[in-house]
């Protein structure tokens, strides 16, 4: 049998069939030597893009030197080694896809498909041998072995899962606690303490605890504003919190109450405090009640005022959690 | 055995190899099976590959990066050779994806094509699914290969989620912050949980390191295991087809997968490699260094997550500040957009070919696939999906359309709101009555013929378009030919009336060649409203 015969006789035994096969060039015309030609240029100049790859590498100044900003070379190191290997990578494609498109015979060819349920002979003894693999343990008659197995096999899984109790920890009074005591200063990020007339009406300074890493502290973080003057007439404190705020000053939880993003952005004119995670707003005039978006509750009130030596200090902890909801936290 | 005794000894070195590999394999049979196996061709087949090689690129990339990343929560000073945040306290994790950046020769690249391949390969696998969706290649027998590619779907997303937190930058600390924040707001276990996977209150010291191994081990090997049964299915159950001409359920029309189709997808790869490659190189993606790390007091405005995560910032932000107390317990706003929204998203999604089965009642064996237009209710609850999906992801950046459009942030969050309920039914009404149209018009010309843009004024005054009919006609001028679920032409260069176009991407770079003269005689002969000659005898 000759090649073309056994590929034929091959196909038949997996149910394919070429129907239509087609050189797209003729052999040894200009189109095919052109198309060959194509190919190899897309080869070549992958390759050739692979070595720029290669000196750029090696070669091309890369650290960043200018610390004063502006650019120099080293700038364009990245880019040229994206664009080297992008272009290598891509002309190999290219000349893959050419070649494939140019110079392999287009066809098309059908295969059967034998899909569906299985010959019935099939199932039957199938189905049989599986039954009598079934019947050959006994599983269906012996219940004693099958609760028992049942039993172990619940509690080998349930073993299997405990290990990961390792990571539990108690939440305990955590979430509702933070580092703020009775007759903390109140400081900068600089971990400076303020003074009444350090702020200017309407400015917002963001104050730490005084204690360890307080500065990096994800609950204790609060914002000291003070309001303009004819917003104080307006301050309507929440009930229970009158003598929270000190004169003009009112201090607030930076931690939005919805997903614990800092909210970050304070409209003097307005008093509102906008979260820029999720847009919720708070009135810092109306104790930090929140008007709009997502978040449901008000951001947690600090209660200050000034020591005897004119310094802002908390007058306790927050008196509610900070930062966003969770099941245990009632109201 | 005689047949073991009387193979032939190949002459070639090749032959030699080949045949001793068979008497130790017996490979011969599964060999030239895999080499004559046909799969169907449409570039929408592509898309699905596309996904598997942006995985690929992701795992390449990836183990690079781990040569160099530590993701430790120790602090540090930084004193890499970005010179803006020399001397500043930062995590090793973020101090090493500077380093990578920075002070790893050609790191920043690599870093670049990981992310972009991230984004790429999170794109890929919705395009597919959205394909195998609109032409209903879940159909039974693939039902199991769609739950699996949902699958694939959720832990693509969660595995992004993982790998941009671990920069510690502001930014994917602020991510983090959320994310702890929705494991806090689930009922019951919420602050449990929370502890639990942060190893105590927010931050804690282990969730770069947790994350970590997550990302780097579990979930490309869950990845890698399903991709791998995803494949084997499509290999046992073969590859569907679009209908056409000889195409049936019983067989597969197409190329063999070699040398054309394997060469074919080898080159693709190859450009999709070398894209990433190009984007990773030449466009800057996440860049750590501007954000500074994380800082539990900063945010900066715009933060963003990765367009994939998009969708649920959007729900999150349209979602009503509802507060819900039981008995003394609260479960808050969050709970829902970030929890029961995707969770009901995904399983519906997982479950919808079992629910199409169950409401069409089509219980039947399908390798032919649809035109979403012949299946109008599933194309228009797709589109109504994708309604509801694009609502919420351009909710997900409604601080930034409100600041480049000039538009009230609140009102935004009002388009949003209202648009979730409106957008959809709207989209399932215009995509249904798209279909209808285009089934209608499909008929039509099957009926009629193709226009041919040809206007003849009869000679009593009557002026009429020629059509051109796409098989014999009866006494009627009316086509007999049934509509097969295949494209049906519309135009005449597609069936080769028309010549083929002119070469030339902005100019004409050919001369258009000169268009056949009407002959007198045919010109004469009367015609009737669909292009037939008028039958004489009518």
């Amino acid at each position: 049998m000759s090649r073309e015969d056994l590929v034929t006789l091959g196909g038949k035994m997996d149910g394919v069939e070429v129907i239509y096969s087609e050189q797209p060039v003729r052999p040894g015309s200009p189109a095919e030597r052109r198309a060959e030609r194509q190919v190899a240029a897309a080869f070549a100049g992958a390759g050739l893009s692979a070595l720029a790859f290669m000196v750029i590498f090696v070669a091309w100044p890369w650290q960043v030197e200018t610390p004063g900003g502006g650019y120099d070379l080293s700038a364009l190191y990245t880019p040229l080694l994206g664009l080297m290997m992008g272009l290598a990578l891509t002309l190999v494609g290219v000349g893959v896809v050419l070649w494939a498109k140019k110079l392999m015979p287009y066809e098309v060819t059908v295969q059967d498909r034998h899909e569906g349920a299985s010959p019935e002979i099939e199932r039957q003894t199938t189905a049989a041998t599986l039954v009598a693999v079934g019947n050959a343990t006994g599983i269906a008659r012996r219940t004693l072995v099958k609760r028992s197995l049942g039993f172990g096999g619940l509690m080998l899984g349930l073993m299997a899962v405990f290990p990961l109790g390792g990571l539990i920890k108690k939440p305990g009074t955590a979430l509702f606690e933070t580092p703020w005591e009775p007759g903390m200063r109140l400081l900068t990020l600089g971990g400076l303490p303020i003074r009444p007339a350090d702020m200017r009406p309407g400015a917002l300074q963001t104050v730490f605890p005084p204690v360890e890493g307080g500065a990096r502290s994800s609950d204790g973080v609060a914002m000291l504003i003070r309001l303009l003057p004819n917003q104080v007439d307006e301050f309507r404190p929440r009930p229970g919190q009158e003598d929270f705020h000190w004169n003009d000053f009112v201090a607030y939880s930076k931690i939005c109450t919805h997903a614990g993003c800092p909210v970050s952005l304070y409209e003097q004119e307005t008093a509102r405090i906008l979260c820029p995670c999720h847009q919720s707003q708070f009135v810092a005039t109306d104790g930090a009640r929140s008007i709009f978006g997502p978040a449901s509750r008000s951001l947690p009130q600090l209660a200050v005022e000034v020591d005897a030596d004119g310094y802002f200090v908390a007058k306790s902890d927050f008196i509610e959690p900070i930062g966003p909801a969770f099941w245990e936290r009632s109201t | 055995m005689s047949s073991r005794t009387a193979i032939q000894r190949p002459a070639t070195p090749a032959g030699r190899t080949a045949s001793a590999l068979d008497e130790r394999l017996t490979i011969s049979a599964p060999l030239r099976r895999t080499l004559n196996k046909v799969f169907p061709d449409h570039w929408s087949f592509l898309l699905g590959e596309i996904a598997l090689y942006s995985f690929i690129i992701l795992l390449l990339t990836g183990t690079y990066l781990t040569f160099f990343f530590d993701a430790s929560m120790q602090e540090i000073v930084y004193d890499g050779s970005y010179a803006p945040l020399r001397g500043i306290e930062m995590s090793r994790a973020y101090a090493t994806s500077l380093d990578i950046s920075f002070d790893v020769r050609g790191g920043l690249l690599i870093r670049q094509i990981h992310h972009w391949a991230a984004l790429l390969f999170v794109a890929s696998i919705v395009v597919h699914l959205m394909r195998t969706f609109f032409t209903g290649a879940f159909r039974k027998p693939r039902e199991a290969n769609w739950v699996i590619g949902v699958g694939l779907l959720v832990l693509a997303l969660l595995e992004g989620v993982f790998g941009y937190s671990l920069t510690d930058d502001l930014l994917s600390g602020t991510g983090l912050r959320i994310i702890n924040a929705i494991f806090l707001s689930i009922p019951v276990v919420g602050s449990w949980l929370s502890f639990a996977i942060f190893g105590g209150e927010f931050p804690g010291t282990v969730i770069i390191g947790r994350f970590y191994i997550l990302h780097v081990l579990l979930i490309p090997g869950i990845l890698l295991a399903l991709i791998a049964v995803h494949l084997l299915l499509v290999v046992k159950n073969k590859h569907t087809q679009y209908p056409g001409p000889g195409r049936t359920e019983d067989n597969v029309v197409g190329k063999r997968m070699f040398p054309v189709f394997a060469a074919k997808s080898t080159g693709f790869f190859m450009v999709v490699f070398g894209i990433t490659a190009a984007l990773g190189g030449l466009v800057q993606i996440n860049p750590i260094w501007l954000y500074g790390p994380y800082d539990p007091s900063q945010v900066s405005a715009g933060s963003q997550p990765d367009w994939y995560i998009g969708f649920l910032d959007g729900s999150t932000r349209l979602f009503p500040a509802w507060d819900l107390y039981i008995f003394g317990y609260n479960i808050p706003p969050l709970f829902w957009p970030t929890i029961v929204l995707p969770g009901l998203l995904f399983t519906l999604l997982g479950l919808y070919p079992f629910i199409e089965a169950k409401l069409t009642k089509d219980r039947a064996h399908h390798n032919l696939l649809q035109r979403p237009r012949d299946v109008p209710v599933r194309t228009a609850i797709g589109a109504m999906a994708l309604a509801f999906y694009t609502v919420l992801w351009i909710s997900g950046g409604n601080d930034l359309i409100a600041d480049k459009f000039d538009i009230s942030l609140n009102v935004m969050t009002w388009i949003g709101r209202i648009g979730l309920i409106l957008a959809p039914p709207i989209a399932y009404w215009i995509a249904y009555r798209v279909c209808l149209g285009l089934q209608l018009h499909d008929r039509e010309v099957l009926e009629h013929g193709v226009e041919t843009g040809i206007i003849r004024r009869l000679p009593h005054g009557e002026f009429i378009e020629v059509h051109q009919p796409l098989g014999p006609v009866d006494a009627h001028g009316h086509g007999s030919l049934q509509y097969g679920g295949a494209p049906v032409p519309k135009r005449m260069n597609h069936i080769g009336g028309m010549g083929r176009a002119i070469k030339g991407f902005f100019t004409p770079l050919e001369e258009p060649p000169a268009r056949p003269v009407t002959s007198e005689e045919e010109k004469q002969a009367e015609l009737t409203g669909s292009g037939r000659p008028k039958d004489p005898e009518a």
